[in-house]
């Protein structure tokens, strides 16, 4: 008998690391998805200053994602992967481009122009196809032993195209919060009035989801009406927390928007995990299907629960040393 | 026409592989290079290895993040057009290149923002402490990758039980045993690229009269450096071979163009193989060489392709050239370097304008010797992915069509090509902008994000007027 449950562990793990990066890339995406609406080339130089010294980090956690899936839940990586073939493509030209935009706006002042649409394509793209990859996880796939057996474009159907739009929002929300947290004047009162109606497209995405999920989905329905008493609290906490949100805007609170925001992703995130558990690849594989042997999880298991809280605190000490406001001139350099 | 996604897959992963591999290869060498020159610039307080140090930390800005953004490439494409390899070796992968990124990646992120972008906020020694953490972080992510690299070369510590590899030891199979000799070639050869590139630059300085003191420095410790390395690789490169003749006896037989097995092989220098006839075509050779170099015996058996049946047998013609170029180059390598320490030695180095002119040629080569070294092992494997269990054809992503291959195949040229041009002309701005004069500059840097790329200043990119190169 197993004394503990390693693959338990590892879907912790992973879940933990994909969540780091939606929410760390999110807003650095969602500042990529907002730039060309942004009222001006300085309100534009700040927003770029104010994700510049940490966005190569935060999409650090896409390849440890990567990998980390290789590592404990192989049939996840095998599975998803080709069944998301074009969307895969997609996603790293999305976040190439985006790259060598942030690289060259900078410097590139006649073409500055070309390098802000490389910046918002590569960005839109990227959270796009992120928000596809999610809608194709509820929709399932079709696979025979280990393998996807499904065709190119099973992934985009009307669901996933609505579940990419609503990442794209949601990415959005969360880069206006950040924005309005570490800029100010013109750029700010901009965000401040961008939010609450990306906050309501957001809950409107949300809404349409939680409707069609259940009624294209008879696991997800039942699962749903079966738990009542306590199920329900992660909606109504959503609901709350987005009447909160509104409000400290309304307030012109600085930083609560921001994590108010994070919040609801995290209920979005728990509410999809508890939809679709224990399913690793709906509709057939869970999670202990997924998982690759147990001696490799644990090999693993061991260096991960020494390294992932020193990449933390190195996290944390670079957000630290680039604390604060920042602006068109950036950090006086 | 019918398109192969087999076929398509393999021109894709090389092509993508080798568009990464060129960055690295250059960063590993120059990242410690750029660690000596902080610790010389620490101890001693002398402003040129630090000028020196600033200048080539611009240059390592822009490589590092043109091989992150095609590393992120490679992280994914195990999944999508290789899923039943993934699947297969998962257990033995899927830990390894998660080390990789736990232990290497972040430490070099982290201190590579320190680095670039810390000079000024940071006390000295944290900053050159900064600096060895990612030379030390580059050799770090190299051994893990060229552990799963030479695993499937060399595979041990494993089974294989209903079509997926389990794992008997992870000593053995993360130490396989062409590990140390695949570590120690691929390290010598970051630092003889590293030591080109920098030796070629400062050379052309030299002949343009521009920065000629930190220019002398910089090509004296690259030769002195590429004077042993050079010749050492020689050695490794040797070595790195017999471990592979005992593996993976087809590969050294497609190298060296022998199809029958004989006793006192010859070392054919020059030869067109001609796979369908199996034999070759106008060989020049020298008489029981190979069989000297291989076995250490004049007599030694060395055997040859025909010992397999033909699926078996790698392809002969792309493995027997790119050796013969990566070796061929190796010596070119040996000569230049012996022969400019001998003119160092003999204080006229400085002043011999064609050996400068040479140096300043040599910057491509490098990393043409690395490619042909890389497709020599990764064709030598063929036709397995994992050398003796599984075939290449087995571990192709099923669900994959050929018109899906093309056009990701298709995508990606595109996408890097405007990565690389991009690249390519602004490290030429960089290079010919030179070195910063040696008095200490005001601190005149404004709007500027801090990420590799920005570490070099935005003129450079938009140079004022096209002033005549000095």
């Amino acid at each position: 008998m197993e004394l503990i449950d390693l693959t338990l562990i590892w879907v912790g793990i992973i879940g933990l690391g994909i969540f780091m990066y939606v929410l760390m890339d999110g807003f650095d995406l969602g500042v990529g998805i907002l730039f060309p609406f942004a009222p001006s080339d300085d309100c534009r130089d700040a927003m770029m200053n104010s994700v510049a010294p940490v966005w190569d980090g935060n999409e650090t956690w896409l390849i440890l994602g990567g990998a980390g899936l290789l590592a404990a839940f192989p049939m996840i990586y095998a599975v998803f992967l080709p069944a998301l073939y074009l969307g895969v493509f997609l996603l790293l030209a999305g976040l190439i481009f985006r790259g060598i935009a942030f690289e060259f706006r900078f410097k590139a002042n006649a073409r500055r122009y070309w390098w802000d649409r490389a910046f918002f394509g590569g960005s839109t793209a990227a959270s796009f196809a992120q928000g596809a990859v999610v809608g194709a996880y509820i929709q399932g796939f079709e696979t025979d032993g280990f393998s996807y057996v499904g065709g190119a474009f099973d992934w985009l159907t009307p669901f996933t195209v609505m579940t990419g739009l609503g990442v794209v929002a949601g990415y959005a929300l969360l880069g206006a919060t950040w924005t309005i947290l570490k800029t100010e004047g013109r750029t700010q009162e901009w965000a401040y009035r961008l939010a609450p109606r990306l906050l309501l497209t957001v809950l409107g995405f949300f809404l349409l989801v939680s409707m069609w999920t259940p009624l294209t989905n008879e696991r997800v329905l039942d699962r749903w009406l079966d738990n009542v008493h306590w199920l329900w609290l992660f909606p109504t906490l959503t609901v709350a927390l987005a009447g909160w949100v509104m409000r400290r805007l309304r307030q012109r609170a600085e930083v609560t928007p921001f994590l108010g925001c994070m919040g609801l992703f995290a209920m979005f995130y728990l509410g999809l995990l508890i939809s679709q558990w224990p399913y690793a690849v709906p509709p057939d594989h869970t999670f202990w299907d997924a998982a690759s042997d147990p001696g490799s999880q644990l090999f693993l298991l061991i260096g991960i629960l020494f390294l992932i809280p020193v990449i933390l605190v190195y996290t944390a000490w670079t957000y630290w040393v680039f604390r604060g406001k920042v602006d068109g001139s950036g950090y006086g350099h | 026409m019918e398109l192969d996604p087999l076929l398509l897959s393999r021109i894709q992963f090389a092509f993508v592989v080798s568009f990464h591999a060129i960055f690295p290869v250059f960063t590993i060498g120059l990242a410690s290079y750029i660690a000596v020159l902080e610790s010389i610039a620490f101890k001693t307080g002398d402003p040129v290895y630090q000028k020196l140090s600033q200048f080539w930390i611009k240059i390592f800005a822009i490589v590092f993040g043109m091989g992150v953004v095609s590393g992120i490439v490679m992280a994914f494409q195990f999944g999508t057009n290789w899923s039943v390899f993934a699947y297969t070796s998962a257990n033995f992968l899927g830990p390894v290149l998660s080390y990789e990124v736990v232990t290497a990646f972040f430490l070099e992120a982290t201190f590579l923002g320190v680095l670039l972008f810390g000079r000024n906020k940071v006390p000295p020694g944290l900053h050159l402490f900064a600096a060895c953490m990612v030379a030390i972080g580059t050799f770090i992510s190299s051994f893990w990758i060229l552990a799963a690299n030479s695993w499937m070369h060399t595979p041990a510590g494993v089974e294989m039980r209903d079509g997926v590899i389990h794992m008997t030891s992870w000593t053995q199979a993360i130490f396989n045993s062409s590990l140390p000799y695949r570590f120690a070639h691929m390290a010598l050869a970051s630092f003889i690229t590293g030591g080109f590139v920098v030796a070629g630059v400062s050379a052309w300085y030299l002949l343009s009269g521009r920065n000629p003191r930190s220019s002398r420095k910089a090509l004296k410790m690259c030769v002195i450096m590429l004077a042993m390395a050079s010749p050492l690789q020689l050695l490794v490169g040797d070595l790195h071979g017999l471990n592979t003749f005992e593996n993976q006896p087809m590969k050294v037989a497609a190298m060296e163009g022998h199809w029958e097995t004989k006793k006192g092989a010859p070392l054919i220098l020059f030869a067109i193989p001609d796979a369908e006839n199996e034999t070759n075509h106008f060989e020049v050779k020298i008489p029981k060489l190979a069989s000297l170099v291989l076995t250490h015996s004049l007599d030694g058996e060395v055997p040859g392709l025909l010992e397999v049946p033909a699926e078996d047998r790698p392809p002969v013609g792309p493995v027997f050239w790119s050796f013969r170029i990566m070796v061929g180059l190796g010596l070119l390598f040996i000569a230049v370097s012996l022969f400019s320490a001998f003119k160092l030695w003999q204080g006229r180095l400085f002043e011999s304008k064609g050996l400068l002119r040479v140096l300043s040629w040599m910057i491509p080569l490098p990393f043409v010797a690395v490619l042909s070294g890389w497709f020599v092992t990764e064709i030598g494997r063929q036709p397995w992915i994992i050398y003796g269990m599984l075939r290449i054809e087995d571990a192709v992503t099923p669900s994959l069509t050929g018109w899906m291959a093309l056009v990701s195949l298709l995508g990606y040229i595109a996408v890097y090509a405007v990565v690389f041009s991009a690249g390519v002309v602004y490290l030429r701005r960089v290079i010919i902008t030179g070195l910063d004069p040696i008095d200490e500059r005001g601190d005149d840097e404004s709007a500027r994000p801090k990420r590799p790329w920005s570490a070099v200043p935005a003129d450079l990119v938009e140079p004022p007027a096209l002033k005549p190169e000095a």
